[in-house]
């Protein structure tokens, strides 16, 4: 029971700081952002995307276990496809099961 | 009439374009649902902390808070070095979703990397209306979100074929978009910024601690960037 609260808490704590940090800038910026940080949320998504991209391969080794070449391949395979077809949906699907066949099966 | 067939037209677009997250989310849900499940934590765990907390990375690390017995101010600790990215996004979105009307705390709160991700470039075609848009894209990803989280809750360890690299559908969402976005403009110095950047971060610190780094300096070469992109010598955005 005790676990039960500590727990309930923990999830209140968790939830009220991710809360509280998106709400930050509207928070900070309410009566209008000055033109640096507008200039900020004009360059950012741009830098953040790529960010991300690492961020999603950030467990990628390329010194051991199959060298990253399973991620080399298959996020190679979604640029191109994309590029070619520009169909958002295909380039995941396809992409994301070259990969499955990879971990899966090849590596 | 006109109002009614712009809203399901914009319904549409929301879902067409959220269907890459679907994949993603029912998928990293279950995983959380499975992994809370296995610490004795049952199916409205799951759904309490999807629709509370909403962060996907973050509730991977707060099952083991949870089961840990973590103290409070770690826990806290732990949240704003996890999540202190979604001060960008907010960053980002500040004019957007200003104008957003009543439906702007629930779109501030939904604001997690993949409703980002779709949001933060869309171009949206004639006919659609923009603040919708935003509202049924947050509104459908947290959906999928906490039905995932409880699937996996409740029959994860009953999936009946490997799923294993599924996950890898956010992954190839995002270089999506980093492929739209780059062949948006031709200015290309905040995108590669954005990954060099990240990347030297991540061979310096490590995977576990290089994303605060990485968003300092992405932030500090922004700013230094900042006369070149707006000057007469750099191309526009």
């Amino acid at each position: 029971m005790n676990n039960t609260a500590h727990s309930l808490i923990l999830v209140a704590v968790i939830a009220g700081i991710t809360i509280l940090l998106r709400f930050l800038p509207f928070l900070v910026f309410r009566s209008g952002a000055p033109k640096t940080v507008l200039y900020l949320g004009k360059v950012l998504p741009y830098a953040i995307i790529g960010m991300l991209v690492v961020y999603c391969l950030k467990n990628v080794s390329f010194t051991d276990g199959s060298h990253g070449i399973s991620e080399i391949l298959s996020v190679g395979l979604v640029v191109a496809l994309h590029k070619w077809k520009h169909n958002t949906l295909l380039s995941v699907a396809v992409g994301t099961a070259c990969y499955m066949v990879l971990v899966q099966a090849v590596f | 009439m006109e109002i009614r067939s712009v809203q399901k037209n914009t319904l549409k677009y929301a879902w067409k374009a959220s269907i890459p997250v679907m994949a993603g989310y029912v998928v990293l849900g279950i995983g959380f649902g499975v992994l809370l499940e296995d610490k004795g934590y049952g199916w409205w765990w799951a759904a309490l902390m999807s629709l509370t907390i909403y962060a996907g990375s973050m509730q991977y690390v707060a099952v083991d808070l949870l089961a840990g017995g973590a103290t409070i101010v770690s826990a806290a600790l732990m949240t704003v070095f996890v999540n202190i990215r979604h001060v960008f996004y907010g960053l980002t979105m500040l004019e957007k979703y200003n104008a957003a009307g009543r439906e702007k705390p629930y779109l501030i709160f939904a604001l997690t990397d993949e409703t980002f991700s779709l949001v933060c470039s869309a171009q949206l075609p004639e006919g659609i209306d923009e603040k919708k848009y935003y509202l049924y894209v947050s509104l459908l990803n947290q959906c999928y979100w906490v039905v995932g989280s409880v699937i996996g809750a409740v029959a994860g360890t009953v999936i009946p074929f490997s799923s294993t690299g599924i996950d890898f559908a956010m992954t190839a969402l995002f270089v999506v978009i980093f492929v739209e976005q780059w062949e948006k403009t031709k200015q290309h110095l905040p995108a590669v910024s954005g990954i060099v950047i990240s990347v030297l971060c991540r061979i310096v610190f490590g995977a576990s601690g290089f994303l605060i780094p990485a968003m300092i300096g992405i932030l500090a070469a922004m700013l230094l960037e900042k006369r070149w992109l707006e000057g007469e010598g750099g191309k526009p955005l």
